[in-house]
C-alpha cells in the first residue's frame, strides 16, 4: 500500500502515509469502484460481439444499436409501468424494473435474430466485405430509426428503488451500482453455464471451432447462430438498461458504448467468452482511473479513447486469452 | 427547384470525388476504410487555414490541401493498414473520429468568410450555382480520367490482384504493403481535393459537418453504383445527393422526418448487399487485347451496349 | 550445381516442430520431388524457402545469396516462383489477366530507372505497356494450350486448367526455380499425364522445378532426385530408384513389419 501511494501520492512520499495520501487512495478506490461498475456493463456488451465473432468470423457492427433499442424498450415500459419519473420507488417499481429487462431481453433478442436473419445469413458465403457493410446500413437503420420514433432528446431512466448512497469508510457506493454489477455477474453465470452445461451451449461452442465439422455432426449450425444472435442481444438489452442509469437513454447512445465494449472484447481476445468478461472489466477500471490520472480533459476523451482502440487492434490484436490465428498458406 | 437542382449538382460533384477517392481505396485494393469524413476534413480546415491565415490564392491551396491530407493517410495508413477487414473498418472508424475531435477542439467555432476563389480574374461567389458546378465537374472529369487510367495500367492491376488474394499477389511479386499505402495515400489526397472544393463553394468551415455520417454516405456511393467503377461511383453519388434533397425536391419538408435520408441510406447497403452486391453498374471490365480499334469501341459504346456487341462478334467472326 | 540450399532451417509453431534441422538442396536444371506421409512438413518447408513465412532458425540461400526472412514478394522477384496446394488464382479476373499479374514485374522495370520514374512511365504509358504484357501473357497461354479461354473468368474454368493456369502465371515472371505444391492433387489421370508433358516442357525451358506430390508414379517418373520428409525431418534422399528400396521411407509410408504382426 505504501509503494502503492507512493505512486500516486501528490506529496511525493514514499516513506508513510500523510492524510492527503489516505485521501488519494480513497480516491482512487473510488474510481476503482465505479470502474467495476462501468466494466460491468462492458462486459455484458462485449460478450454479444465475442459470440458472434466466435462462430462467424465477423463484427456484429449493429450491436451497440442493440443495446439503445434494449434500453428504449426497457424505459418504454418501465414507464408504462410505473408511470415514469413520479412513481415512488417500491416493491411495485423494482417488479416494473424486471419485468421490462425481461421484456427487453425477449425483444432484443428476437430483433438480433431477425436482423441475422435478414441481414447477415444470405451473405454467409459472400466475401467479407459484404455482411460488414450490410451491419453498417442496419446500425444506421436503428439508430436513425431510433431518432425517428423517439427524437434525438435524452432522457433519464429513472431508479426503480432507493438510490441512497452507502458509505464504507471513505468510499461511496450506489445501490445502482450494486445492481449493476449483480445482475451482470448473474448474467454471466447463467450465459457460462448455459454455455458449459446445456446440449445447445455445447453445440455452440462446437460450431465456433469448426463449422464444418459440427454441421457433420448434426449439429444444426443455422439454429446455433440464431441463438447465438439471441443470446448476444438479450445481454446487450440488459447492458443497455444498466448503462442508461449513468449514460441517460438517446438514439447514438450505442455507438460510443457499443465502440467500447468492441475494445473489451478485442482486449480479452475476441472469440472467447471468459476473454470478455475479463476484457470488460479491465476496460472499465482503466478508464475510471485512467482519465484522472492522466488528466484527460473532456472534450478529448473520446479521442483518447478511439486511440486506445487503435492502439489494442494494432498491438495486441489476439487480446488476452485470444489464440493466435494465422491465415493458411 | 431549380436551385436544388443545381445544389445536387454542385454536392454531386463533391461527393463523386470524395467516392473516387474511396473507390481507389475500397474498390481497386479493397480495404474497407471508413474515414473518408476526415480525410474531407482536413482538406477543408488546409484550405481554410492557407486561404484565411496564410493569405493564399484557392489553386495554391488545392496541392497544399491535397499534400496535407496526402501525408496524414500516410501517416495513419502505414501502422493501420497492417489490419484486416473488420479490425481495419473500425480502426478507421476511430481514426475519421479522432481527426474531427480534433479540428473541434482546434477551432470549435470553424472559419467564416473565407477569400474566394478566382481564376483568370473571374469570382466564383456563392450565388453563381452554374460557375462553381462547371469548376466541380471539371474536377470530377479530370479525376474520372486519372483514375481510369490507374484503373488500366499495372499499378492499378497490382491494386487488384491485392484485392482478390493477398498471398497469391505477393507470390508474383507485388508488394502488398506498398500498394495498399500508395491507394489508401491517393485515395486520402482525392478525398482532401474534395474537402478543398466544398470550402471554396461555401466559403465556411465548420467541424460539426464532418461526422460518421460523411463516410457512410461515400461508402454508400461507391457500394451503390458499384465497387472498382468510376463510372459507376459518379452515378451513385447522383442518387446519394438525390435522396439527400428529397425532401425539398418534392416539398414535403414537413412530412418526411429528418432522419428519412439516413435511414434511405442504411437501407440501400442492406438491401444492394443482399440483392446486387457489385452495384447497380457492377464492376468495370476491361477487356485486355480488345482486337476492336478506337473507333469501333466508340461505336459500339454508343451505337450498341458493349456487351451485346462482344457477343455478336463472337458467333460471326 | 546447387541453385538452392537450406542449412538447419527449423520452424516452430508453439511447441510443434513442423520442420526440424532440414538441410535441404536443389541441383540446377533438375526435376526435384519432395514427398512424405501427411503432416511431414513439406508445404511449411515450401513456405520457408518462398517466404510465405519466417524460419525459427537456419539458413536459406538462393543462387549464393542469403535470402533468410526476405518478404515474400522480394523472393518472387529473386526467381523463385510457386503454386498452392489449394489453388489461389484470382478467380473474379479472365484467364489472360491472371498471368498478366504473374508479369507485374517483369514489363516496365528497367534496372536502371528509379522505381518511381517507373512506376510513372508505367501509368503514362498504360496502353502500349499493357498490349506488350498482354501479347506476353497470351504467348505463355498458348504455351500451355489454354489460349482459347483467355478472355473467361478463371474460376469457371474446369479444375486441371486451373492448376494449369496457376503453373503458367508463375512461369510468366520468369523464375529460375520454380515450385509446385501437389499439382496433380484432384486431377484425373488423363490430366496427370498432360500434366507431366507439362513439365517436361518446363524442364526444357531451362527451369530448375520442385514438387511436393503424392502420386508415386507421377513423383518416380518425373523427378531426378527425391528429398524425403517425415515428422518434419529428412529422413532420405537420392534418385527414385534409391528412394524406392531406401528401408526408412517404406517404414515412413507403411510402418514398421513388426507393428502390423
Amino acid at each position: 500500500m505504501t509503494v502503492l501511494s507512493g505512486g500516486l501520492s501528490p506529496s511525493g512520499s514514499l516513506l508513510f502515509i500523510s492524510e492527503k495520501d489516505v485521501s488519494t487512495i480513497s480516491l482512487y478506490m473510488q474510481y476503482i469502484v465505479n470502474g467495476l461498475t462501468l466494466g460491468a456493463i462492458y462486459s455484458l456488451i462485449a460478450l454479444g460481439y465475442t459470440m458472434v465473432y466466435g462462430i462467424l468470423k465477423f463484427i456484429n457492427f449493429a450491436h451497440g444499436d442493440i443495446l439503445m433499442v434494449g434500453a428504449f424498450i426497457g424505459l418504454l415500459i418501465y414507464n408504462a409501468l410505473t408511470g415514469g419519473e413520479a412513481a415512488a420507488p417500491g416493491a411495485w417499481t423494482i417488479i416494473a424494473f424486471v419485468i421490462a429487462t425481461l421484456v427487453s431481453m425477449v425483444a432484443c433478442g428476437l430483433l438480433g435474430m431477425l436482423i441475422e436473419r435478414i441481414a447477415y445469413k444470405p451473405l454467409r458465403n459472400a466475401n467479407r466485405l459484404a455482411p460488414l457493410l450490410s451491419a453498417i446500413g442496419v446500425s444506421f437503420i436503428l439508430s436513425n430509426g431510433a431518432a425517428w420514433i423517439f427524437g434525438t432528446k435524452s432522457r433519464r431512466f429513472p431508479y426503480p428503488f432507493e438510490n441512497e448512497p452507502i458509505h464504507i469508510g471513505s468510499i461511496t457506493i450506489t445501490p445502482h451500482q450494486i445492481v449493476i454489477v449483480a445482475v451482470s455477474v448473474l448474467m454471466m453465470i447463467l450465459l457460462a453455464s448455459f454455455v458449459s452445461r446445456t446440449r445447445m451451449g455445447k453445440a455452440m461452442r462446437a460450431a465456433s471451432l469448426d463449422q464444418p465439422t459440427s454441421m457433420l455432426m448434426g449439429i444444426n449450425v443455422n439454429k446455433v447462430i440464431s441463438l447465438t444472435f439471441a443470446l448476444g442481444s438479450a445481454l446487450a438489452a440488459v447492458g443497455g438498461i444498466l448503462a442508461s442509469f449513468d449514460f441517460r437513454v438517446y438514439p447514438s447512445m450505442g455507438t460510443m458504448t457499443g465502440l467500447k465494449a468492441f475494445v473489451a472484447a478485442v482486449i480479452g481476445g475476441i472469440g472467447n467468452i471468459q476473454g470478455a468478461m475479463l476484457g470488460g472489466i479491465l476496460l472499465g477500471i482503466l478508464e475510471a482511473v485512467g482519465a484522472p490520472l492522466l488528466h484527460i480533459p473532456n472534450g478529448m476523451k473520446d479521442t483518447v479513447a478511439f486511440a486506445v482502440l487503435i492502439i489494442v487492434l494494432l498491438v495486441k490484436p489476439d487480446g488476452i486469452l485470444g489464440k493466435n490465428e494465422r491465415e493458411k498458406v | 427547384m431549380l436551385n436544388f437542382f443545381q445544389l445536387i449538382l454542385i454536392y454531386a460533384g463533391i461527393y463523386a470525388i470524395m467516392a473516387i477517392g474511396q473507390n481507389c481505396i475500397t474498390g481497386y485494393t479493397g480495404m474497407l476504410s471508413l474515414c473518408h469524413a476526415g480525410f474531407f476534413c482536413i482538406g477543408s480546415y488546409a484550405t481554410a487555414i492557407m486561404c484565411k491565415t496564410f493569405g493564399l490564392s484557392f489553386w495554391l491551396s488545392l496541392p497544399v490541401a491535397a499534400i496535407a491530407t496526402g501525408l496524414i493517410g500516410l501517416l495513419i495508413g502505414i501502422p493501420t493498414l497492417r489490419l484486416k477487414g473488420d479490425y481495419l473498418c473500425i480502426a478507421t472508424l476511430g481514426l475519421g473520429e479522432i481527426i474531427r475531435n480534433i479540428a473541434t477542439n482546434l477551432n470549435p467555432v470553424g472559419y467564416n468568410s473565407i477569400p474566394r476563389a478566382s481564376l483568370f480574374g473571374y469570382q466564383f461567389a456563392s450565388r453563381n450555382k452554374v460557375a462553381f458546378i462547371i469548376l466541380i465537374w471539371a474536377f470530377v472529369l479530370i479525376f474520372y480520367v486519372l483514375f481510369q487510367q490507374l484503373a488500366h495500367s499495372r499499378l492499378g492491376r497490382a491494386m487488384i490482384a491485392v484485392r482478390e488474394d493477398e498471398v497469391a499477389a505477393q507470390s508474383n511479386g507485388i508488394n502488398v504493403t506498398k500498394y495498399k499505402i500508395s491507394s489508401f495515400v491517393l485515395g486520402a489526397a482525392v478525398g482532401g481535393i474534395a474537402g478543398c472544393l466544398q470550402t471554396a463553394y461555401t466559403l465556411t468551415v465548420q467541424p460539426g459537418s464532418y461526422t460518421f455520417m460523411v463516410s457512410v454516405m461515400v461508402l454508400c456511393t461507391v457500394v451503390l453504383g458499384g465497387m472498382g467503377n468510376a463510372k459507376a461511383v459518379i452515378l451513385g453519388a447522383f442518387i446519394i445527393q438525390l435522396i439527400s434533397y428529397l425532401p425539398q425536391l418534392t416539398g414535403l419538408t414537413n412530412v418526411i422526418p429528418a432522419q428519412a435520408k439516413q435511414i434511405i441510406y442504411g437501407l440501400l447497403l442492406v438491401v444492394m448487399m443482399l440483392c446486387r452486391p457489385q452495384g447497380i453498374l457492377g464492376r468495370d471490365r476491361f477487356r485486355y487485347g480488345d482486337p476492336r480499334t478506337r473507333r469501333e469501341k466508340l461505336h459500339d459504346f454508343f451505337i450498341r451496349p458493349a456487351g451485346k456487341a462482344r457477343e455478336a462478334r463472337h458467333e460471326n467472326p | 550445381m546447387r541453385i538452392l540450399e537450406t542449412e538447419h532451417l527449423t520452424r516452430e509453431f508453439g511447441g510443434v516442430i513442423a520442420v526440424n534441422d532440414v538441410d535441404f538442396h536443389v541441383e540446377k536444371g533438375l526435376v526435384t520431388g519432395l514427398i512424405g506421409p501427411n503432416g511431414a512438413g513439406k508445404t511449411t518447408l515450401f513456405n520457408q524457402i518462398t517466404g510465405m513465412d519466417r524460419p525459427t532458425s537456419g539458413r536459406i540461400v538462393f543462387d549464393g545469396v542469403d535470402i533468410t526472412g526476405l518478404p515474400a514478394w522480394k523472393i518472387s522477384r529473386m526467381g523463385i516462383a510457386r503454386t498452392f496446394q489449394n489453388i489461389r488464382l484470382y478467380k473474379d479476373l479472365t484467364v489472360v489477366e491472371n498471368v498478366m499479374m504473374g508479369l507485374h514485374f517483369k514489363v516496365g522495370s528497367d534496372p536502371f530507372r528509379h522505381r518511381f520514374s517507373q512506376a510513372i512511365r508505367s501509368y503514362v504509358f498504360a496502353s502500349r505497356e499493357n498490349r506488350e504484357v498482354y501479347a506476353k501473357a497470351m504467348d505463355w497461354l498458348s504455351f500451355f494450350e489454354i489460349d482459347e479461354h483467355a478472355q473467361d473468368f478463371a474460376g469457371s474454368l474446369p479444375y486441371g486448367k486451373q492448376r494449369e493456369l496457376e503453373i503458367a502465371r508463375a512461369l510468366a515472371a520468369d523464375p529460375k526455380l520454380l515450385f509446385l505444391d501437389e499439382p496433380a492433387a484432384g486431377m484425373n489421370p488423363a490430366e496427370t499425364a498432360h500434366l507431366m508433358t507439362v513439365v517436361d516442357k518446363i524442364r526444357k525451358l531451362g527451369v530448375t522445378v520442385v514438387l511436393i506430390e503424392h502420386d508415386m508414379k507421377l513423383v518416380m517418373n518425373i523427378c531426378d532426385s527425391i528429398t524425403v520428409l517425415n515428422f518434419g525431418m529428412k529422413i532420405a534422399e537420392g534418385t527414385p530408384n534409391e528412394i524406392k528400396h531406401d528401408k526408412g521411407v517404406i517404414e515412413a509410408y507403411l510402418g514398421r513389419e513388426e507393428e502390423e504382426d
